[in-house]
């Protein structure tokens, strides 16, 4: 476990010193709170907490795609990553060092959406609410790290940063993480949503933090893309183990 | 005491080739220099020997283990081919970042000085010249205090001086007792270094054996002259490129005497010493 903290230490001082990348990872949530849900939800209680609700969805899946899928493209394609395989670590304190940090990374992600809601808008959630909307996080994290690591471990570092960009717009505008409540979505979106990882985890969030009943085919698709993406990244990973540069 | 072991040891990339039953014993404290042309298959040995690759068939073992298993890579120290250290840590964090991973490190600060590096410990990796990312990655397979280092291509792009103290610095590993895989494709590295010499070419082991002996059969002179081949004793090898005829040779005097007593008409001579590649081919073809 001491060795996982400290690759994740480490990790975590490599991001960190490239600043840019973590005002980014904080920067589009917060800016979406800013100019999108403060101005046209804010004052409205019901309204704030659903738009919330999407936005923490929105942070923790670009926390969740980017980091994954650009850092473990960048890492493959130095040869310093190699090297650590020599050290005597398995591949377990490695890999639970890289899920801390970007755990680490999300949560940054988060706070000023949070910190947001709670000053700046009329958002209400119970403490019981709050705890059950963070284990619904940290269950649609999931999904998300696993299509990111998928997208690491099978795309050159050029082509995973261009692919997570493809993946990550459409997928927040076809789950309505853009139109704040449940009933807000364009009557076109219907169709499409509830079959994106997106809609059912910010089903997930609002049922864990308001009175909203999900509906069960997002749900059910939640899980299929959890198992896929499972699927996917293990088979990524097992193929970059055999070939990597040919 | 066998501390590196390659038992009919072969690996593919895809549908390439890349090690061909190779056998190999490592005895504790030898310094083994692994000689080969470019793509010849000695990093992938060295990335099968440290538990990076796995063997597509045969065995590999380090002091008797799987070198998958990590307990197994406690006692060896690999630097990486290529300068690629993490650009935006210092040079002290990564230092400290290879010691968390063994029970009993080398003092960061002895390591650093013993390689010329302690005036750059508060230095990104990033901001150090290429000679500098080269002796810090070669300290770095020295921080575990290791039985057994491999140095893939230690001193590649370093100038003479630098070369030189690192050489000190392993030759003086290999003193106190310390076990040595070093890969090279320069001659004079190998020479300056190794006992043992082991050359491996298009993926196969073709010799094994003391620095001298192995010198005499890749340490071969090129005789060529437009005219007919001759073939004696003293020809290792002989082939015709274009309208040349080239001849391998570890006795040149003798190839030239024999042309011109016992031989056919010869034109434009030419003696050179043999590259490395071209003593690697007619190792390759005997």
């Amino acid at each position: 476990m001491s060795l996982a903290l400290t690759h994740a230490k480490y990790h975590f001082l490599e991001t960190v010193r490239v600043p840019i990348a973590v005002i980014g990872t904080m920067f589009f949530p917060a800016a979406s709170m800013l100019f999108f849900v403060v101005p046209f939800a804010g004052s409205h209680s019901a309204a704030a907490t659903y738009a919330t609700g999407a936005m923490t969805v929105f942070a923790t899946m670009s926390a969740c795609l980017f980091q994954y899928g650009i850092s473990v493209a960048e890492d493959r394609a130095q040869p310093w990553e190699p090297f650590t395989r020599t050290l005597p670590v398995g591949a377990a304190p490695r890999f639970i060092g890289r899920v801390i940090n970007v755990g680490v990374m999300t949560l940054l992600a988060l706070l000023p959406v949070l910190l947001i809601a709670a000053l700046l808008t009329e958002a209400t959630v119970s403490v019981p609410g709050l705890l059950l909307g963070a284990v619904a996080l940290l269950v649609t994290a999931v999904p998300f790290s696993l299509l990111g690591l998928t997208v690491g471990y099978a795309l050159p570092s050029r082509a995973a940063l261009a692919v997570t960009q493809l993946l990550f717009f459409p997928m927040a505008f076809g789950g309505g993480l853009f139109f704040g409540g449940p009933d807000r979505m364009p009557s076109f979106l219907e169709h499409v949503a509830p079959f994106l990882p997106t809609r059912g985890a910010v089903e997930l969030v609002w049922t864990a933090t308001t009175d909203f009943s999900p509906e069960p085919t997002s749900l059910i698709a939640l899980g299929v893309w959890t198992a896929a993406t499972a699927g996917t990244a293990v088979w990524a990973f097992r193929r970059d183990q055999g070939r990597r540069f040919r | 005491m066998t501390v590196a072991r390659a038992v009919n040891l072969t690996h593919r990339y895809g549908e390439q080739l890349a090690l061909d039953r190779v056998n190999l014993d490592v005895e504790r404290g030898q310094l083994v220099g692994l000689l080969g042309p470019n793509g010849a298959g000695k990093s992938t040995l060295l990335k099968l020997f440290t538990g990076g690759r796995f063997p597509t068939d045969g065995s590999v073992e380090l002091f008797g283990f799987d070198p998958r298993r990590p307990t197994a890579r406690r006692h060896i120290g690999v630097t990486p081919q290529e300068t690629g250290l993490p650009e935006t840590l210092r040079v002290g964090e990564v230092v400290d970042y290879v010691r968390a991973h063994f029970p009993e490190p080398a003092d960061r600060d002895d390591l650093l000085d013993r390689f010329g590096l302690l005036g750059m410990r508060r230095k990104q990796t990033g901001a150090l010249s290429g000679g500098q990312k080269r002796r810090l990655a070669v300290a770095l397979a020295f921080v575990g205090r290791p039985k057994l280092v491999f140095l893939d291509e230690p001193t590649t792009g370093l100038d003479v001086e630098a070369r030189r103290s690192l050489w000190d610095a392993i030759a003086s590993f290999h003193a106190e007792g310390g076990t040595v895989v070093l890969t090279s494709h320069y001659l004079e590295e190998v020479e300056a270094l190794a006992q043992r010499v082991v050359v491996i070419g298009e993926g196969r082991l073709l010799a094994d054996g003391h620095v001298d002996e192995i010198k005499k059969r890749v340490g071969l002179t090129k005789v060529s002259y437009l005219g007919e081949q001759i073939k004696t004793e003293s020809v290792v090898d002989s082939r015709r490129d274009r309208d040349r005829v080239v001849v391998y040779t570890s006795d040149p005097d003798q190839v030239i005497r024999e042309l011109v007593t016992a031989g056919p008409d010869f034109r434009e001579l030419a003696i050179e010493p043999a590259s490395l590649e071209d003593a690697f081919l007619t190792l390759t073809n005997a």
